[in-house]
């Protein structure tokens, strides 16, 4: 295995729990609502997950566990949130908050033992192509999911009518219940779908990239798929873009280090926020489309017939 | 649950304060870095503290606060402790030396003590462990057996233990053979799962073909036998992930510290010091050696037997720094001052020390 295709694979890794948590989230702000608990529900679907397949044996049951603990876990923040109208940017909070001592709770037992890992696919020849190979055809199936998710989403929301209906409500929730669509029913299916979502990026961390538990295991991954969502100006092949670059400079950096350059760690460290956010700021300088994409709902709690 | 547990306990501290009816139960805190499940630094703690629970029985009472961030939150969560009626608390891990300090000109009565650091005052002792002379012993296998003579290291921060250990690696590695070589990585993390794997893979994918770690998680022993190379483990006894893996692993080996000094308090004979224990004080544990040849085995055994009855200490001259100056004559050994503030590196590393 060549250096170039060891270091794509390594990237497609890093990449892929951030871009599926970015597309679940970008669907829940398009529909107006802000779900600050990314970080919580990732790791409610990493425990899951690992806590599934160890039962189980199958890494499989473990994903599906995942993507049904995440929505389990989000709608407790759409019941706060849209029944009960609470804030969204406190309650999203405790949502990450109550993920990370709840998962540690439940994982107690987990801790110490070695996962499941989820089985990489395999096709005789194309699998051994040169170069591109093992990235195109020999990944595991969380990393095709995460492709499809991103052309699925991007087709759902500019290509069908629910999605022109999500977007709308995103953007005048008012308007939208005048005209007849149930706001809140859109944004409860929405934030399940981020919940999904989160909870298939948790369990690609502790089935695909670390095959273990350990409390706290996402480390963070949650709040960088936040920002991704803003960043990208709530569009998915930006968060596509945007997670692989952030994937990029994370790896590149480790292998700068490894080969000796002298720049310090430090600095290195910080490269992949940086850059991120540099280039994802400059490709959406373009204010109009910027503006165009922004759901003027975010954040602003709906009350029926008021 | 841990947390919660913990409030509540919290909470009736408060109110057994409020009662001022004297306890004669020892109530020790522990500042954790990590979460206790990180199978790690903070779980080999965590393990020390609970050997303490069960020698001292109902003469203690403990109580701990999990991932506490260096700087002004630890600063926080000591003060915490010491309100809630901890007349000993344990501060674990480097970065909480000035808050600790701090606190402790607050407190005056409270006993704090400070692990891995340098700054002690009349209430607070300092602890440290010579992991440094269990990475020798490493550095010493690994040289035996790379067939590339060259090894990965995942660093954390490029503070002195971790200084200490890449140097003391070095020495042992090239008392086997002058030539060898080690990559450095800095996470500049202790605890990132994904990350340790990255840097792991990106050491693998350089060419080492072994690795050693001073971060906190069992990710890089994954890594290492899914790429079917050797690996030592950090902190506590990873073979379980890596049962073909692990060649061995430095574990630390707190409790006894921890029964000792809480004895101390409730004795009333606890007085301040700053304590370096290795492997003659049984703080510096070898986990089996595992996965290598019998000659390496013995090899690594005796190096340990050396280390332990202080026939062999880790940094003894000749050794040259890493810009060809003189540090060590031959024969002469660095005292502690230097080995605490280490902040070169010898002759032979292959990275250029992040300052």
């Amino acid at each position: 295995m060549g250096m170039f295709e060891a270091i794509l694979l390594t990237v497609a890794t890093a990449a892929t729990p951030l871009l599926i948590a970015a597309m679940g989230e970008l669907v829940v702000e398009r529909s107006g609502v802000l779900n600050l608990g990314v970080e919580g529900m990732m790791i409610m679907g990493a425990v899951a997950g690992f806590g599934v397949a160890q039962l189980t044996g199958s890494a499989w049951l473990g994903m599906f566990a995942a993507i049904l603990a995440g929505a389990a876990f989000s709608l407790l923040f759409g019941f706060l949130t849209l029944t009960l109208v609470t804030n969204q940017v406190a309650t999203g909070l405790a949502l990450t908050l109550l993920g990370l001592g709840a998962s540690a709770m439940i994982g107690e037992s987990f801790v110490g033992l070695p996962g499941v890992r989820m089985q990489s696919l395999n096709i005789p020849v194309l699998t051994d192509l040169p170069v591109v190979g093992k990235f195109l055809f020999g990944q595991d199936p969380i990393f095709y999911m995460s492709i499809l998710l991103t052309i699925g989403v991007t087709w759902f929301l500019f290509r069908t009518r629910a999605g022109l209906t999500l977007r709308a409500v995103g953007d005048n929730h008012t308007s939208a219940h005048a005209l007849g669509v149930r706001v809140i029913r859109v944004r409860y299916l929405a934030v399940m779908f981020g919940g999904a979502c989160a909870g298939l990026a948790g369990a690609q961390l502790s089935l695909v990239y670390v095959p273990q538990w350990v409390e706290n295991m996402t480390s963070g991954r949650g709040w960088i798929a936040l920002a991704l969502v803003v960043f990208a100006s709530w569009r998915p092949w930006r968060i596509l873009a945007g997670a692989y670059l952030f994937g990029a400079v994370t790896i590149g950096q480790l292998h700068a280090q490894a080969l000796g350059i002298g720049i310090p760690s430090q600095f290195m460290s910080s490269l992949p926020y940086l850059a991120t956010i540099i280039v994802l700021v400059l490709i959406s300088r373009n204010k109009r489309l910027t503006l165009m994409n922004t759901p003027t709902s975010l954040g602003k709690p709906f009350v029926p017939d008021r | 649950m841990k947390k919660l547990l913990m409030a509540l306990s919290m909470a009736a501290s408060f109110a057994v304060a409020g009662a001022a009816h004297a306890e004669d139960k020892l109530k020790v805190g522990f500042i954790y870095i990590g979460p206790p499940g990180d199978f790690g630094w903070t779980y080999q703690h965590d393990q020390g503290r609970k050997e303490m629970e069960r020698a001292l029985g109902d003469k203690v009472e403990t109580t701990f606060l999990e991932s506490v961030p260096e700087g002004a939150d630890a600063e926080r969560s000591i003060e915490r402790l010491a309100r809630a009626g901890n007349k000993l608390i344990f501060t674990t891990s480097f970065g909480y030396m000035d808050a600790t300090i701090k606190v402790a000109q607050k407190f005056p009565n409270v006993k704090f003590e400070h692990a891995t650091g340098y700054k002690t005052a009349d209430n607070v002792a300092v602890y440290n462990s010579r992991f440094y002379e269990g990475r020798y012993v490493q550095g010493v296998i690994a040289a035996k057996l790379s067939k590339v003579g060259v090894a990965g290291y995942i660093g954390s921060f490029p503070i002195p233990e971790v200084v200490q250990g890449i140097n003391s690696f070095m020495l042992g590695a090239q008392s086997v053979n002058p030539n060898f070589k080690v990559k450095v990585i800095w996470a500049n993390a202790w605890f990132d799962p994904g990350k340790e794997a990255d840097a792991a893979k990106a050491l693998v994918d350089q060419g080492v073909d072994i690795i050693t770690q001073h971060t906190d998680s069992t990710a890089p022993m994954q890594v290492a036998a899914e790429r079917k190379i050797k690996a030592f483990g950090q902190a506590s006894d990873m073979i379980k992930f890596g049962p073909e893996t692990q060649l061995t692993a430095i574990v630390d080996n707190w409790g006894p510290y921890y029964i000792e000094r809480a004895k101390a308090v409730i004795d009333g004979t606890w007085k301040t010091h700053n304590v370096f224990h290795g492997m003659h004080e049984n703080l510096v544990v070898m986990a089996p050696y595992t996965n290598m040849p019998d000659d390496v085995k013995k090899l690594a055994e005796e190096t340990q037997a050396k280390i332990t009855s202080g026939a062999l200490k880790p940094f003894t001259g000749p050794v040259k720094k890493q810009d060809g100056s003189e540090w060590l004559k031959a024969g002469e050994t660095a005292d502690d001052k230097t080995i605490l503030g280490m902040n070169f590196y010898v002759a032979g590393v292959d990275d250029k020390l992040p300052k």
